[in-house]
């Protein structure tokens, strides 16, 4: 017994650990060099990196800032870094900028654009931060009819006939709701809205115009390009395009067949074909359709498509983000009595659309840079249209690396911050601790 | 465990005449699958019923046609005087007055306790949201954990779950309460805190069916002890006289096996 028993008379101090497993040692060992193939592909990734950043390092320390053609902009570089140096020519950015930016946007109406632009940061802050009091929503909910007006310019009374035709929608589905359901209360109030854009606007527009004259000068749809369109297509793509996705997603669900069997048709037809075909049929198909003098744009038609298509992804992500929940939680949310809307709504939505953020920004980000796309339309996308018209000016004929390495920074910009978004988002929302 | 004879006793005093629950020749299928046959109960306000039977025997499927969670096919279902069929106006009646609580708790896990709690009052029964979260406070005092209001659920412990998951129900204000095996996913040292909850539940003369292997809970509270199998009711007694002098064979076997004599 006696040699099992042991007692401590003096503690030991802590010490600290091993050279090797600490600081930079265990770092370099640990992360590079961990095995025989780690420290091989450590290397080669090395010599890759050296190697790209010799190919392109003269090249971007010889950047020109200031010049009016290409052939000058070479003529600098040769004369200060010898007759076989190469040199990028920012100069065609600082030359065409606002081209980039605003395609052929009147220089004189500029302000609108930067108006715009504000109110577009004022009304998405409200959304994503969540702490603001929730009435400043509807400013958010106000603004793209405020957006639409700034940027075509026009009578003042044709987005507010829009709004009333909206107005007019939320009052016939409000009459119905209770004697006919949500879904075709909403039909009904869709049908008699459209008929009142398609044919009430534009009589009653002239008729306040000629009494009430605000108007701002129109800016034609051809006049948009570069991320000014980009930024209309995407953002009202994404805008409109979740809850479209959300209705899509709920009606795959349903019950009742009619909705089930149109959702499944839309998404998968939606999907199944490439976005330009869906582009060409905005471009050429959609005037069939529409009585014959509706004032119908280029590019709301192209919004249109572009929606849809955001929207059948959107709705097969919620819809993964449905299969996740259990069933347990929509029990219990019968079980207390709460209607499907209801459920829906405080239940099951907040949770599979936060099972979703990945995949939802994913598709939006997608379709952001799917905006470029409407090239092939016709309309000046800051990649390939606003590139080219640049480069149809003699001084600018050869030029290709800087526009594409301007073009791609601000997509970069752009996504990139959608993507902080969302994983910010993803962590404020961690709530369940499992 | 006390005298069952005074435990009946008592139980018996709290039963009034008025039918809570009248289930009449009921059927229910999956498919081909004949899960209900011809189920009759009548249960009276204020009875508490506990519901036996081996696993698969259509338990769960039973209680659950009662807020329609699952829908009959054949018979009559008529709680509180209201029958439920397609009608999905007395569906949401029904269930605005039938609590339920369920194996693996189902609060809402993207909600604080105090927000399980006041949902339903507040949007089903359009109680202020200030009245809603007094009533809410109560009830938590009541099962014990007013403390642990403004934690979300996966924060807390099974058997804690399980008691917000009883006061959400309570906070409805309901008339009848339905157990699907409340205790069945918990440790054994947090059974006794639901059980406890529930006994003082049963005391204050709620109307209660529950489904549970606890036969200790069976012979404390319950004034009836129903035993199904292969989807029927193979027998009904009170608890003393259905674990002492249990009449049919299969009933017999099945509380040698659970009772394990
Ligand atoms: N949605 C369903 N579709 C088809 N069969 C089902 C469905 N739900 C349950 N069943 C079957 O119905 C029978 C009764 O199921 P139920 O869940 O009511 O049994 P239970 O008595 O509650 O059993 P346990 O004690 O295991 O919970 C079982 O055989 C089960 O397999
Ligand atoms: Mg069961």
């Amino acid at each position: 017994m006696s040699n099992t028993s042991f007692v401590r008379n003096e503690m030991l101090p802590p010490a600290p650990p091993p050279v090797s497993q600490t600081g930079l040692v265990k770092w370099l060992r640990e992360n590079l060099f961990a095995g025989p193939l780690n420290s091989a592909l450590t290397v080669l990734g090395l010599g890759a990196a050296i190697w790209l950043i010799q190919a392109a390092a003269p090249w971007l320390l010889h950047s020109v800032w200031v010049a009016d053609s290409q052939n000058e902009c070479r003529a600098i570089v040769q004369e200060r870094w010898g007759p076989d140096a190469t040199g990028a020519c920012w100069a065609i950015i600082r030359a065409r900028w606002h081209q980039f930016l605003f395609g052929f946007y009147p220089m004189e109406e500029y302000w609108r654009l930067f108006v715009t632009f504000a109110g577009l940061l004022l009304a998405i802050l409200p959304v994503l931060a969540t702490s603001l009091p929730r009435k400043l929503l509807w400013g958010s909910v106000l603004y793209p009819l405020v957006a639409f007006w700034l940027l075509w310019g026009g009578s003042v009374w044709g987005p507010i006939l829009t709004l009333a035709g909206f107005g007019l929608w939320a009052a016939v589905f409000l009459a119905l709701q209770v004697r006919l359901g949500v879904v075709v209360a909403a039909g009904v109030g869709l049908i008699v809205a459209a008929v009142f854009w398609i044919y009430g606007v534009d009589p009653i527009e002239t008729g306040l115009q000629s009494v009430l004259p605000f108007a701002l000068p129109e800016v034609d749809s051809d006049q948009f390009g570069g991320f000014l369109l980009a930024l209309v297509i995407g953002a009202t793509a994404i805008v409109i395009s979740l809850p479209l996705g959300i209705l899509l997603a709920l009606g795959r669900q349903s019950d009742m067949l009619i909705v089930k069997s149109l959702s499944v048709g839309f998404i998968e037809f939606i999907r199944g074909v490439p976005l330009i075909t869906l582009l060409f049929t905005a471009s050429l198909l959609l005037q069939y359709f529409l009585p014959s003098d509706t004032k119908f744009d280029l590019i709301l038609r192209v919004v249109i498509l572009v929606t849809f298509f955001s929207a059948a992804y959107i709705a097969e992500v919620i819809r993964g983000g449905l299969a996740a929940l259990p069933r347990g939680q929509y029990e219990a949310a019968d079980a207390l009595g709460l209607d499907y809307w209801q459920a829906q709504r405080l239940i099951i939505m907040p949770q599979a659309l936060k099972i979703s953020i990945p995949g939802i920004v994913s598709t939006f980000i997608g379709l952001f840079k799917d905006t470029t796309l409407v090239a092939f339309v016709g309309l000046m996308d800051p990649l390939k249209g606003i590139s080219t018209a640049v480069r149809a000016d003699i001084n600018w004929k050869g030029i290709y690396w800087e526009p594409y390495i301007f073009v791609a920074v601000i997509f970069f910009i752009f996504n990139f911050s959608m993507s902080r978004y969302s994983m910010y988002l993803e962590r404020k929302l961690k709530r369940d601790h499992r | 465990m006390s005298e069952p004879n005074t435990q009946a006793a008592r139980a018996q005093m709290q039963v009034s005449d008025e039918v809570a629950i009248q289930i009449s020749n009921m059927n229910k299928w999956y498919g081909q699958f004949h899960v209900l046959r011809d189920i009759n109960l009548t249960v009276q306000r204020g009875e508490r019923i506990v519901i036996a039977g081996p696993s698969g025997s259509g338990k769960s499927t039973m209680i659950r046609c009662i807020n329609r969670l699952e829908e009959h096919q054949a018979g009559k279902i008529i709680v509180d005087g209201i029958e439920l069929t397609s009608d999905l106006k007395n569906i949401d009646k029904v269930r605005s007055e039938v609590g339920m609580v369920f194996q693996h708790f189902n609060l809402f896990p993207h909600l604080t306790i105090l927000e399980n709690l006041t949902l339903a009052p507040i949007w089903v029964r359009k109680v202020p949201k200030r009245e809603a979260e007094e009533t809410a406070m109560y009830f938590l005092e009541k099962v014990k954990i007013p403390e642990q209001a403004n934690k979300y659920p996966g924060q807390l412990s099974g058997g804690q779950q399980q008691r917000v998951a009883i006061a959400r129900s309570l906070c409805m204000k309901p008339r009848i309460m339905l157990f699907d095996e409340p205790t069945s996913a918990l440790d054994p040292e947090m059974i006794k805190e639901v059980l406890d909850t529930m006994i003082e539940l049963a005391e204050e003369g709620m109307t209660m069916l529950c489904v549970t292997h606890e036969m200790g809970f069976a012979q404390a509270v319950a004034n009836r002890v129903i035993f199904m199998a292969d989807g029927q009711i193979v027998e009904q007694n009170n608890p003393h006289d259905f674990f002492n002098n249990p009449q049919s064979e299969r009933t017999k076997q099945f509380l040698s096996q659970i009772l394990g004599h």
